[in-house]
């Protein structure tokens, strides 16, 4: 394997079940170094259990997930610990630290993590919620005082903060209105081309999702379904991929409804 | 008689599981404790949370049991004309064993609750999945410090409550049942050796780190939501009390023979 084609982060055969539930089945994805990667799928297919598999933060049954090349499942300890120092990740809940204040949760991995003293962590801080279209008045706040949206963005603020290599976002713009969740896409796509990080989202959204991918896979079943540029995800003759982009309650994708 | 034993054997090899995660959680909090870095300023936060807004509760139990005690002892030693044994009987009472139990039990309810709800949410809301990202580790940050908070508070917190206690029963000897004030202090110091009053503590600084422990180990387990971390908080204060129970037992048959 030469350095140029290893991938950023190279996902094969992972299996993760809870109890007799299968929930990922065999899943096989790459990700390209500074490539923008869009994860597609129903609800409740696995996608943030993927993400969270990948992050070391569950255990798959088997498979292998490399990142840069190296084997990370069952890594452990220090070794686990330097990984972490690669990635960021926007929690689909935000997954705030309520007992802290807005802008120490924004310098959290700053100051924990990497042990940047606190006034310039908190200069950065006001920073990151500058670019989410927060004002410094809102670092000062308990993360229960703010709506939904803004607890998100502070969550991306959070994620971007130590500038990653990888960063992982969970429905970034869930729960936004069109126009904050436009500068969010912004942003996204800011990180990867400015920063050059690698980026995997995850997402119903498929505006957003058109906006910030480099390429899109859709997750069905526990499996990856379909995967190409974003391009062609208006005609990849995909029927999981059509359905989903058009949202037809008709197709080949069941969703779990009983008639009343 | 089959399926009864082997329904025996399964709660039996679940017990040895439970016991043996319990075991490694402790041993990894602890290890991680080891080396740097420390949150000196997050184990100052609990032992506050600990001791000092759990001095109201601990001293008013404490009070009415050194009155109870002085009461008790006397409707029973009356009738062997040995008066002057309840001002013994009070203090060896409180700082052996009722002074630990007491404070103990009242923390599980307090503070393990507390700790179990806590750390229970944060688990449900990803957030100990975030300090982990944030290349945080979560025993280290959430684990460690109420482990030491707990072992150093309670001791503290005792002696407090062995004073409160002692106090009680003075109170009810002397306005009560009519005792000399300077002969009922001179009884309570004169057979009390410094090993009762320690001995109390190490027993303290033991159910200081079992509610702790109970407390964070239920909550970071949590799974499911509000009703899990209801049911976690259950979890970490029945299991505090019945192994405070279990340990004075333990500790009392160790320390005092
Ligand atoms: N910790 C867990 N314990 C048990 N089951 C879980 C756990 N986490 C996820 N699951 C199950 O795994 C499945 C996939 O969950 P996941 O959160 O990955 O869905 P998702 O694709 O992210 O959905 P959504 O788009 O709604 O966020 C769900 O059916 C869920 O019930
Ligand atoms: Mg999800």
């Amino acid at each position: 394997m030469n350095g140029a084609a290893t991938p950023k982060i190279a996902v094969r055969g992972v299996e993760k079940s809870f109890g007799a539930k299968r929930v990922l089945d065999g899943v096989d994805i790459d990700c390209a170094a500074g490539e923008s990667l869009v994860i597609i799928g129903g609800s409740g297919t696995g996608k943030s259990v993927l993400v969270k598999c990948i992050l070391g933060l569950l255990r798959p049954e088997a498979g292998s997930i490399r990142i840069d090349g190296m084997e990370t499942v069952g890594l452990g300890g220090a070794a686990r610990a330097a990984l972490m120092h690669k990635f960021g990740m926007l929690f689909q809940g935000g997954a705030l630290f309520d007992s802290l204040r807005v802008w120490e949760n924004v310098a959290f991995g700053l100051i924990q993590g990497r042990g940047m003293e606190r006034g310039k962590a908190r200069t950065i801080a006001i920073e990151k919620l500058a670019a989410v279209g927060l004002g410094p008045e809102v670092g000062m706040l308990r993360p229960a005082q703010l709506s939904g949206g803004m607890q998100k963005r502070v969550a991306l603020a959070r994620a971007i903060a130590a500038e990653p290599e990888i960063i992982f976002f969970d429905e970034p713009t869930t729960g936004l209105d069109p126009i904050m969740a436009d500068v969010i896409n912004r942003l996204i796509v800011k990180c990867v081309r400015e920063l050059g990080a690698t980026a995997i989202s995850i997402t119903h959204d498929m505006t957003s999702a058109k906006k910030i991918a480099d390429r899109i896979a859709m997750l069905h079943q526990g499996r990856i379904v379909w995967h190409g540029p974003t391009a062609d995800i208006d005609h990849s003759g995909n029927p999981f991929v059509d359905q989903f982009v058009h949202g037809r309650a008709d197709g080949p994708i069941q969703m779990e409804v009983r008639a009343a | 008689m089959i399926t009864f034993l082997a329904s025996v054997g399964a709660i039996f090899l679940a017990f040895l599981a439970a016991t043996g995660r319990l075991f490694l959680f402790a041993a990894r909090a602890i290890l991680a404790g080891l080396t740097p870095p420390y949150y000196p300023r997050l184990v100052l936060r609990e032992i506050v949370n600990i001791g000092y807004f759990s001095l109201p509760v601990v001293g008013l139990t404490a009070l009415f049991t050194g009155m109870v005690l002085a009461l008790q002892s006397y409707s029973g030693f009356s009738r062997f004309n040995a008066e002057s044994a309840i001002a013994t009987v009070v203090v060896l009472s409180m700082t052996r064993e009722l002074g630990p139990v007491i404070a103990g039990l009242m923390v599980a309810g307090r503070v393990g609750a507390a700790m179990a709800a806590e750390i229970g949410t944060m688990r449900v809301t990803d957030q100990i999945d975030a300090l982990a990202t944030l290349s945080t580790d979560p025993l280290r940050y959430l684990v460690l410090p109420r482990l030491v908070a707990g072992l150093l508070t309670l001791p503290a917190l005792v002696l407090v409550a062995d004073v409160i206690g002692v106090f009680g029963g003075y109170l009810v000897s002397t306005y009560k049942l009519g005792f000399e004030p300077v002969a009922y202090l001179t009884h309570t110091r004169q057979f009390l050796e410094t090993m009762d009053v320690v001995d109390g503590l190490i027993k303290a600084a033991v159910f200081g780190f079992i509610v702790a422990l109970m407390g964070c180990y239920h909550g970071y387990n949590s799974r499911g939501g509000a009703e899990g971390v209801g049911q976690s908080t259950t979890y970490a204060v029945v299991s505090a009390s019945i192994l405070i129970l279990v340990f004075d037992y333990l500790l009392t048959a160790a320390l005092f023979d």
